[in-house]
């Protein structure tokens, strides 16, 4: 910690949150808000007397509220940066002062209450996402009596407990009557490996969390006697089974099955616990002083102060356990899924301080690769205009979810500017272009018809033309596929970078070709990886809809669904469902619909020559004008 | 619109057993001959093995290929791969398509062989539909800022800054506490080694 707070090339941005970021890999603007900390941390040398003269008192959130600290404190006694904070929503109040005392005896002068917060516009070429996780909250489940029986604690407030530097100076003493405990009972997995209570997977560092508490205990307790309530002992890292042997040789007795029912004597708030032991297969009664329960981690929550969170801003997904998503679970577990961003410590999934430290090292080195090459190749997957198509109209610009296209910047060119660098591929321009007059490279108009035409040449009543977003929706595909989920055969996908690049004309052209039955996918709102260009995708296929009908060709031929990357078993579901409304489809519907299609083909290319005709006559008269003028 | 012909070669994945065991890879590499402006078919056992790749840049040469299609596993695993594999044999990496006939095909039609096979076909015509529209395109290259943004200042945030920091690059340390440390912090002593947190 002191050496990232000194360290000459880290500046420590506390009491700041990120708001957006923008741009791309190597190249990414971050607006961070550093809030108002209304002392200045270079000039506060910690001398406590603004705390002492503070009438208020809090619950201290990292002594887990076992004592109290003032509305000015310090976090904690090693905090970096070593500087008090104001904690403003907890002041009695400066605008105007109500109270001020803090202000008076401050020798330093390093308070002000006039500091505003500050927005910082940072211009940087990679992210490390290290946000964490937070603990499993007992409260709402009342897991084994924790709101009702003050010496039921968790494992975090076991640490305040047991430190030298918490609330009872290392004392170990039980809340309700601050007197030693000798029989410490320890319930594992509270809020993990359960289907209905928390999470269903193993939160990873409880077992070995519980083994160094005991140990604790019998290092600094001698006489006391530790009991664990356990289903699994799950040690298996380096050097864990010897730890976990040695708590069996200092007398910790392990008991396999979680209680079922605690009790509490309301006079000494001692504890009963019923467990069956299924080793044994008895039903067993221990008396306890005290019980610590080892809770799970889970994914840290959004803070829902109507901000957007770290993973909405940098659009990353999560796999079923909430956890975020790597690009790929074993050959790129540090990478998300857009280039520059990376994973480290328990973001990715619940881990121990040697875990947390072995990722932020290889996820630094991925970081640090990209910084040092200098420069960063991009993808040819951008979009291009076409001059001679476009009328101006603007839409492009308007709909362009990175403002990479911009209106004409010369005065007497009135095209619309299309900013390579900030492209980022997605296609919504081309889509939308009412003029075909964007070209998408790489995954041009002509390459997905072909593709169209291919998957309908034989037997086209037996297939599904599916269009999948290279993110989330064709990689809950490749997830279905790794996991062996089996589906119908019936599906083709035709993999485009974004949802957004699906054009109608594609939708219509695979209806004139035969389809039976189309299907448009992509992320859902909050995972898209162009920003919001999903948005784009619903409207246009909503307006299919409406013309389908118009038509009088069933919209439900039409299907649309947000398939996330880790949604494997959504993804095979839909596929099934796909088969069975495929099967409701009939060749003379099919056949039907081909008709409706190619009049209207006909009709739009009637009009299209009229329109011609008309705007080479308006030239031809205009150029009579010149003429006559001249 | 009558396009210029062009010489597309088509390699057919077995990945082992993973495409093979469901997916007759014999007959569809038959099918693939067929396609327009195919003009050579090679099937391997692993075409993402060194083996296999060379085979790709052996092709390219004796066949004057322009197009390349494999047909194997997802293009997000092996897309990369196989770009750099025909750039150094002078093709531009572009005009390379894959056809997922793994992740998509074979895996989770394990138990229709035929549908499998008549899926897979499918999904190389479409392919080789795709590449015969291919264009080269060229990449462009941007400057990289040289700093990173580090999000978090628990454990990994910090250990993380300090990896980049000695590295040699700026770090913006983003912390929304008033202090650095996150829960680390807040723990008395640490497994395995039972030493103090901070």
């Amino acid at each position: 910690m002191m050496d990232a707070g000194r360290h000459p090339r880290i500046e420590l941005l506390v009491n700041s949150e990120v708001e957006d970021v923008t741009g791309f890999v190597g190249n990414y603007r971050a607006l961070v808000r550093r809030k108002a900390r209304y002392v200045d941390t270079d000039a506060c040398n910690s001398c406590a007397e603004c705390a002492e003269v503070c009438p208020v008192a809090m619950p201290d959130e990292y002594q887990q509220g076992f004592s109290s600290r003032k509305a000015i404190y310090l976090p904690f006694p090693q905090a970096v940066p070593a500087s008090y904070f104001l904690a403003a929503e907890n002041c009695l109040g400066f605008k105007p002062i109500a109270c001020g005392k803090c202000l008076e005896v401050c020798e330093k002068k390093c308070i002000d209450f006039d500091a505003r917060d500050e927005v910082l516009d940072l211009e940087v070429g990679t992210i490390v996402v290290a946000t964490g996780m937070e603990a499993y909250d007992p409260r709402p489940n009342d897991e084994y009596g924790y709101t009702r029986f003050p010496n039921v604690i968790t494992s975090m407030e076991f640490e305040r407990l047991i430190c030298a530097g918490g609330p009872t100076e290392g004392n170990f003493l039980r809340p309700s009557d601050r007197q030693l405990p000798s029989r410490i009972g320890f319930i594992q997995c509270v809020g993990s490996r359960s289907a209905s209570r928390g999470v269903p997977y193993c939160s990873n560092i409880c077992c070995m969390n519980t083994i160094k508490q005991c140990l604790l205990l019998a290092d600094h307790y001698p006489e006391s006697r530790s009991t664990v309530f356990y289903l699994d002992i799950r040690a298996f890292g380096k050097g864990f089974e010897d730890l976990y042997r040695r708590t069996r040789e200092e007398g910790v007795n392990y008991v396999r099955g979680l209680p079922g029912r605690i009790e509490e004597d309301p006079e000494t708030h001692d504890l009963t616990v019923h467990v069956e032991n299924t080793l044994s297969g008895t039903l067993e009664r221990y008396e306890l002083d005290m019980l610590v329960l080892a809770t799970g981690l889970v994914p840290r929550k959004h803070n829902g102060n109507g901000h957007r969170s770290i993973d909405e801003i940098l659009s990353l997904s999560h796999t079923s356990d909430g956890f975020v998503m790597e690009a790929h679970p074993k050959l790129q577990p540090v990478d998300a899924p857009s280039r520059g961003v990376y994973f480290a410590g328990c973001i990715e999934s619940p881990k121990d301080v040697k875990d947390s430290v072995t990722q932020a090292g290889a996820a630094a080195a991925r970081a640090g690769n990209v910084l040092s090459a200098g420069q960063v190749r991009i993808e040819a997957i951008t979009a291009q205009l076409l001059p001679d198509l476009c009328a101006q109209c603007k839409i492009c610009a308007q709909v362009c979810p990175f403002n990479a296209i911009v209106e004409a910047s010369k005065k007497d060119d009135l095209l619309p500017d299309f900013i390579e660098a900030a492209c980022a591929g997605c296609g919504t321009c081309a889509a939308e272009c009412p003029f075909d007059a964007i070209h998408m490279r790489h995954f041009a108009d002509e390459q997905i018809l072909a593709q169209i035409e291919a998957i309908l040449t034989d037997d086209p009543m037996q297939k599904i033309v599916a269009f999948a977003c290279n993110w989330c929706s064709y990689a809950g595909g490749d997830t279905a596929g790794i996991s062996r989920l089996q589906y119908p055969t019936s599906v083709r996908l035709i993999r485009t970078m974004c949802s957004g690049r699906v054009d109608q004309r594609f939708i219509w052209h695979a209806f004139r070709s035969g389809a039976p039955l189309v299907l448009v996918s992509g992320c859902h709102f909050s995972d898209c990886h162009y920003i919001d260009a999903v948005t784009w995708t619903q409207r246009r296929v909503e307006k299919v809809w409406t013309r389908m009908e118009k038509l009088g060709i069933r919209p439900e031929r039409l299907q649309l669904e947000w398939i996330s990357a880790a949604e494997g078993q959504k993804f095979a579901r839909v596929m099934r469902e796909l088969d069975r409304l495929l099967r409701q489809v009939t060749p003379d519907e099919v056949a039907e619909t081909r008709q409706i299609l190619q009049r209207e083909e006909a009709k739009e290319q009637k009009k299209k020559a009229a329109l011609a005709m008309t705007a080479a006559q308006t030239e031809a008269g205009e150029g009579a004008r010149v003429e006559g003028n001249a | 619109m009558t396009l210029p012909p062009l010489r597309i070669g088509v390699f057919v994945c077995d990945c082992g057993m993973n495409i093979a065991g469901t997916v007759d890879t014999e007959a569809l590499a038959t099918f693939a001959a067929e396609l327009p402006d195919v003009v050579a078919v090679i099937r391997n056992r692993y075409t993402c093995a060194e083996p296999g790749q060379q085979e790709i840049q052996k092709a390219i040469g004796e066949h004057r290929l322009d197009r390349v299609v494999i047909a194997s596993c997802t293009p997000k695993i092996h897309e990369p791969t196989f770009r750099r594999c025909v750039a150094d044999a002078g093709l531009n990496p572009y005009l390379v398509e894959m056809a997922n006939i793994r992740e998509h095909c074979s895996w989770v039609h394990m138990k229709d062989r035929e549908a499998a096979t008549d899926k897979a076909k499918d999904l190389v015509r479409s392919a080789v539909g795709r590449a015969r529209m291919l264009e080269a395109q060229d990449e462009k290259t941007f400057p990289v800022t040289d700093s990173a943004l580090v999000i978090g200042a628990g454990v990994a945030g910090i250990q993380a800054a300090l990896e980049l920091a000695d590295g040699g690059h700026q770090v913006y340390l983003v912390e929304k506490e008033p202090s650095i440390g996150g829960i680390m912090a807040a723990l008395d002593k640490t497994f395995p080694t039972m030493d103090c947190s901070i």
